[in-house]
């Protein structure tokens, strides 16, 4: 089953925790990273920019409307996601268990449902 | 042709026997509860029709099996030919593969599923008595004081969150046990407790004391399921199912015991303890061992009990622990220590026990006044309406 995993967590900069805590981050992420790909289950995996460079759109009665900054301006925010691909939610849940910002922030692991492949929706 | 008497009495047999290894080998394919149950039901059925000519099947339990087999394969067939290609392909995917052994702990890993931590709390004993004992929705609700479409929903909402969320029908790997155990054992600590609760039917107590064996059956290694077991065992040996006055444990007649339940539960016990590794069900099933021997003493070991409940406090620390120990200890050192405890228990403002413990404890004390109000408390909080009666009427003691 194909599942991602949402990693919310507080964004930091290196004003507010340090260049060297920064760094430590990265290294983690790659390491972790690396391990779901030796794995062979990492299907894709991206670490967003902060909330402050998103930029929200939608559109009513035809009318596009943009705002600045996130769709919900929370403490928590959506850092990045990994794609994965594994048998059970267990084995799910472990990978999130060890994904670097489990410790400071929360993975929400959701099952995937369909999929757009090769020009059409399949099965996830 | 076989007798129609004979061949219900065969299908309830199987029925008792194996509904919910059934039910979890069915499901283990596709992960799905409520397709499995389904096709079980089917499965029933058709036995019902057919057994009475053709004989009851010499493995009427594989038979079962493949009948259910087949209607899910059947089901799952036609819905993906009603949906679109994106279904077709994710259903027709996972054809049953056959078993050599229909049952291979399938059962435990059912159990597993219905306590995993991804599944709300309050629905795991609910969704264990009905796909492991295919105990009705409807009794469920009226033992949990619920409309019944109410539970209807939840176990339906449950099961679809097994099958969506991609709980896998297996046993956990023995490294997980010690944070996977324990919610088993609670979900099936949890059907007895209701089964007890004044809402419940007599029919659910047995179910309950039937999902405790059957655990200790499947893990007769495992100190704390065999507690569990004879917790359940010794408990239910007290129960008097058709009770029409409550009569406060230390007043029971050890006459009216059931002494083959007790016996159960002492086994279980000792089992258990032979392992030398206590925890919290042990330690429960050791108190009611303890209450249990005015059966054949004659007396209860007051003090055996106060250091049972003080070791019961420091690995699991519940209020009903901590109320049950603040008695204890004033049973031994008299009321006023047994106050000094229960004034430590914080958060039972709104627990009935704590109110009824701390009316006898004040009573014992000579505080008349203080006492009455506790018991006006307790009785505003007392769910029961035999134990209403009594606190009614009656002063608590300890």
């Amino acid at each position: 089953m194909r599942y991602t995993l949402l990693l919310h967590y507080p964004e930091a900069d290196e004003q507010s925790i340090g260049r060297e805590a920064i760094e430590a981050g990265m290294a983690a992420f790659a390491s972790y990273a690396e391990a779901l790909d030796a794995a062979g289950v990492l299907r894709s995996a991206e670490v967003l920019q902060p909330s402050s460079a998103s930029t929200t759109v939608s559109t009513r009665d035809g009318e596009l409307r943009i705002q600045d900054g996130p769709f919900a301006d929370t403490k928590d925010q959506l850092g990045g996601t990994f794609v994965i691909d594994v048998p059970d939610l267990d084995a799910a849940l472990d990978w999130a268990g060890r994904a670097p910002s489990a410790t400071w922030g929360a993975v929400e692991v959701r099952p995937s449902a369909v999929r757009f492949v090769d020009g059409s929706w399949r099965p996830a | 042709m076989t007798d129609a008497g004979e061949v219900a009495e065969a299908v309830d047999a199987a029925a008792r026997r194996s509904y919910g290894r059934l039910v979890a080998a069915l499901a283990a394919p596709t992960r799905d509860l409520a397709l499995a149950e389904d096709a079980l039901a089917f499965a029933f059925e058709r036995a019902l029709e057919l057994w009475p000519g053709a004989g009851v099947p010499a493995s009427p339990e594989g038979w079962l099996m493949t009948v259910g087999r087949h209607r899910i394969t059947d089901v799952l067939r036609s819905a993906a030919h009603r949906t679109s290609v994106v279904l077709d392909e994710a259903r027709d995917a996972p054809a049953p593969p056959p078993e050599p052994d229909p049952f291979p702990d399938r059962l435990l890993a059912l159990l597993f599923v219905c306590a995993h931590p991804a599944i709300e709390p309050g629905i795991r004993t609910p969704l264990m008595l009905q796909s492991v004992l295919g105990v009705e929705a409807r009794a469920i609700a009226a033992a949990f004081a619920v409309p019944a479409p109410a539970m209807a929903q939840r176990l339906v909402r449950a099961k679809r969150r097994i099958r969506d969320a991609g709980i896998a029908f297996e046993v956990p790997d023995r490294s997980r046990w010690s944070e996977r155990l324990p919610p088993v054992l609670e979900a099936v600590y949890g059907a007895y407790a209701i089964a007890r609760s004044g809402s419940a039917g007599p029919d659910l107590r047995e179910e309950a004391l039937h999902l405790g064996r059957l655990l200790a059956d499947l893990l007769p290694d495992e100190p704390e399921v065999l507690g569990l077991a004879a917790l359940l065992h010794l408990a239910a040996a007290r129960d008097d199912p058709g009770r029409t006055v409550f009569v406060p444990l230390d007043e029971q007649d050890p006459a009216t015991w059931d002494r083959a339940l007790l016996a159960r539960g002492e086994e279980y016990l000792h089992r258990a303890a032979a392992h030398g590794r206590p925890g919290r069900f042990q330690l429960e099933a050791a108190i009611q061992s303890a209450h249990g021997a005015r059966a054949i003493t004659g007396e209860v070991d007051r003090e055996a009990i106060r250091r049972l409940s003080a070791a019961l406090v420091r690995v699991a620390p519940t209020l009903g622990a901590r109320v049950a120990h603040a008695v204890a200890v004033a049973r031994v050192d008299g009321p006023a220590a047994g106050l000094a405890v229960l004034d430590d228990v914080a958060g039972a403002d709104a627990f009935q026990p704590a109110w009824a413990a701390r009316a006898a404890l004040l009573a014992a004390a000579g505080c008349e006044a203080e006492a009455d109000r506790a018991r006006q408390r307790a009785l505003e909080l007392t769910v029961d309406p035999l134990e209403r009666e009594h606190l009614a009427t009656r002063m608590p003691r300890i």
